[in-house]
C-alpha cells in the first residue's frame, strides 16, 4: 500500500474542492478584509493614532491576515469532511486501505492549503492600504503555517462530531469568531484594564496573533517562544485526539 | 483458500439492538455466493464488518487469509464493495470518482488511468467520464459504483443489492456483468431481495435471519429440496367450483384463474389430462413465485 499516492489524492481532491467553488471560498475574504482596511484603518485607524509604535493601519494588518487565515483553515476542514459524512462517500475512505493518518493529514493539509491561500490574498489586498517591511518573515510564514494547522485539526474535529449542517456552524460563530476578535486583532492588549488582561491571557488566539504581528512588523504584547510552545502543544493534543477519534469511529462508524 | 471466513461474529449496537448473534460463513475463492435474508435480518451489518464500514462486537473475519483486525490494509486491498445507496460525491466527475478510489488504494496515476479506463468502458460509462455524477440516470449510477469498486482489481467483489431500484433492461445487462466479472476469477458475495436473480447467478447461499445464519448450502442442493411447485392456471372457459383432483392441491382465484400445488414427482401432463376430462380447458400457465423463493419464505418462517 503506497500511503503517499493516497495522502496525494485525498489533498489534491480538497484542493480540486475549494478552488472549483472560489466565489465561495476566496472571494469573499478578499472583500471583507477590503472593507476591515477601508473602515477600521483608513476611517477609524487615522483618529486612533499609533499603537506600540506604528500606525494603526499597520497594527491591525497581521491580525486581520491571521484572522482570516484562522477560520478559512477551520472552514474549510469541518465543511468538507462534515460533506464527505453527510453524503457518505467518508466509505470509500473507509473501505480502502488508506491508513488514519493519511486521512488526517489530507484533509488537514487541505485546509492549510486554503487558509495559507486566502492569508495571501488578503496580504495582497494590505499591500494596497500599507507599506509594511516584514520584520521576520520566517518567523511569520512558520506562525502562519502552525496557526493553519492548529484550526484545520479543530475543524476537523468539529466534523467528526457533527451531526447536522448547524453543528459545523455553532463552533466558528460562537466561539471561534469572538476569540478571534477579543485575541488582540484590532487593539492590543496593554491598552486593556488589569483584570481583561489576564482574561485575555487565557485566550489561546492571542498569542498566535501576537507571534505572526512580531513576524510582520516587529510588535508583540507576548513572549514569542510561549505562542509558539502553546500551538505546538494545540496541534500535537488534537493531532492525538483525531487520531483516536478515527481508530474508535466517533461520527463515522455505525 | 477460502476468499472470506467468519468466525462467531457478532454485533451488538450502542441501542442495544443485537443485529449479529454469532454468524460462521466461508466463501470459497472463485465463488458466486448469495447472502440472503429479509429487511433487518443482519445482512448490511455482516457486509458493513467485513468492508470496516461498522465495528464488530467480536468474533473475527478473514479475507484470503489476512485477518481483518491484524493484516488490516492487506484484508482491505482484496475487496471491492458496491454498497446499497449511492455514496459517491455527487459533484464530481465519474473519471475522478474512480480515479480518486485508485488513488485510496495507492495505484499510481498512470496504472489508475489506465484501469479507470478499462472499468468504465465495461460499465459502458467512457463516453460519460466527464459528466458531473449527479446528472447521472439511476442505472448509471450504480454502474458507477461497480467501476469504482473494480478499479483495483478486487479479488472479492461484495454487491449489496446491486441492482435495487433498477429497470429489467439495466438488471440484465448488469447479471451478465457480474456473470463475467466472476469468470474472470473474482469471487463474488451478492446481497438481492429479487431471489430469481440469486437462483441464476449464485452457485452457493447463505440465508441469514434475526442475526443468525439459517441455511448454508449450493444453491442447486437447496432447490432440491423444494417439496412442490405453485402455478396460475389461466383458463380459457369460467369455471364456478374448484375442480378436485387427487394428489393436486387446486384452489379458484378467480372464475378463469387456478392455483395448482404440484408435488414434487407429480407429472404435469397427468393434471392437464384430467383437466381435460373435465372439460376444462387450459390456455396457458405461469409460475406463482419461483422456486428459491417459496424456499427463502419456509426458512425465515420457521
Amino acid at each position: 500500500m503506497n500511503n503517499f499516492i493516497a495522502f496525494r489524492t485525498i489533498l489534491a481532491k480538497e484542493i480540486r474542492r475549494f478552488t472549483r467553488i472560489w466565489p465561495q471560498t476566496l472571494l469573499p475574504p478578499a472583500i471583507t478584509t477590503s472593507l476591515y482596511f477601508m473602515i477600521f484603518g483608513k476611517l477609524i485607524g487615522e483618529r486612533v493614532g499609533n499603537i506600540s509604535g506604528v500606525s494603526y493601519m499597520d497594527y491591525i494588518v497581521p491580525g486581520v491576515i491571521l484572522m482570516s487565515i484562522i477560520s478559512h483553515s477551520y472552514a474549510n476542514v469541518v465543511s468538507s469532511f462534515y460533506s464527505t459524512k453527510f453524503q457518505r462517500h467518508i466509505e470509500e475512505l473507509l473501505v480502502s486501505p488508506v491508513s488514519n493518518w493519511v486521512i488526517l493529514m489530507g484533509y488537514v493539509l487541505g485546509g492549510v492549503a486554503r487558509g495559507l491561500l486566502v492569508g495571501i490574498v488578503v496580504t495582497c489586498i494590505s499591500f494596497l492600504y500599507t507599506d509594511i517591511t516584514v520584520n521576520h518573515l520566517g518567523i511569520a510564514i512558520t506562525v502562519a503555517i502552525l496557526t493553519a494547522t492548529l484550526f484545520a485539526l479543530a475543524g476537523f474535529i468539529n466534523a467528526i462530531f457533527a451531526d447536522s449542517f448547524d453543528a459545523i456552524s455553532i463552533i466558528p460563530n460562537f466561539i471561534l469568531t469572538p476569540l478571534s476578535y477579543l485575541g488582540g486583532v484590532f487593539y492590543s492588549v496593554s491598552m486593556l484594564p488589569d483584570l481583561w488582561q489576564t482574561i485575555s491571557l487565557t485566550n489561546p488566539i492571542l498569542y498566535m496573533i501576537n507571534a505572526f504581528r512580531y513576524g510582520l512588523i516587529g510588535v508583540t504584547d507576548i513572549e514569542i517562544w510561549l505562542a509558539f510552545a502553546m500551538t505546538g502543544g494545540f496541534i500535537l493534543f488534537l493531532t492525538l485526539l483525531s487520531l483516536y477519534l478515527l481508530h474508535k469511529g466517533v461520527g463515522i462508524k455505525n | 483458500m477460502n476468499a472470506l471466513s467468519i468466525q462467531n461474529l457478532k454485533k451488538k449496537y450502542s441501542n442495544g439492538f443485537v443485529a449479529l448473534k454469532g454468524i460462521d460463513l466461508d466463501v470459497e475463492q472463485g465463488d458466486f455466493f448469495a447472502l440472503l435474508g429479509p429487511n433487518g435480518a443482519g445482512k448490511s451489518t455482516a457486509i458493513g464488518i467485513i468492508s470496516s464500514l461498522v465495528n464488530k462486537t467480536s468474533g473475527s473475519v478473514s479475507i484470503f487469509g489476512h485477518d481483518l483486525k491484524k493484516q488490516n490494509a492487506k484484508a482491505k486491498s482484496c475487496i471491492g464493495l458496491v454498497p446499497q445507496e449511492i455514496n459517491f460525491n455527487q459533484f464530481e466527475t465519474v473519471k475522478n470518482i474512480v480515479l480518486n478510489q485508485a488513488g485510496y488504494y495507492g495505484i499510481p496515476k498512470k496504472k489508475a488511468k489506465i484501469n479507470a479506463e478499462r472499468c468504465l468502458k465495461q460499465m459502458s460509462l467512457w463516453d460519460k467520464r466527464d459528466t458531473v455524477s449527479r446528472r447521472l440516470s439511476g442505472g448509471m449510477k450504480r454502474r458507477v459504483m461497480i467501476a469504482r469498486a473494480l478499479v483495483h482489481s478486487p479479488r472479492l467483489l461484495i454487491l449489496d443489492e446491486p441492482t435495487a431500484g433498477v429497470d429489467i433492461e439495466i438488471r440484465r445487462s448488469m447479471w451478465k456483468m457480474m456473470e463475467e466479472i466472476n469468470q474472470q476469477g473474482t469471487t463474488i458475495i451478492l446481497t438481492t431481495h429479487y431471489l430469481e436473480e440469486a437462483e441464476s447467478l449464485c452457485r452457493n447461499i447463505a440465508i441469514i435471519n434475526d442475526g443468525l445464519i439459517v441455511e448454508k448450502s449450493g444453491m442447486a442442493e437447496l432447490l432440491t429440496r423444494v417439496k412442490q411447485d405453485h402455478f396460475i392456471l389461466n383458463l380459457a372457459n369460467p369455471v364456478s367450483i374448484t375442480p378436485k383432483i387427487e394428489g393436486y392441491k387446486l384452489e379458484l382465484i378467480e372464475s378463469k384463474l387456478l392455483n395448482v400445488a404440484v408435488p414434487k414427482g407429480m407429472s404435469l401432463n397427468l393434471l392437464f389430462q384430467q383437466l381435460t376430462d373435465k372439460n376444462i380447458e387450459v390456455l396457458s400457465l405461469k409460475n406463482k413465485s419461483n422456486r428459491l423463493e417459496q424456499l427463502f419464505m419456509d426458512l425465515v418462517n420457521e
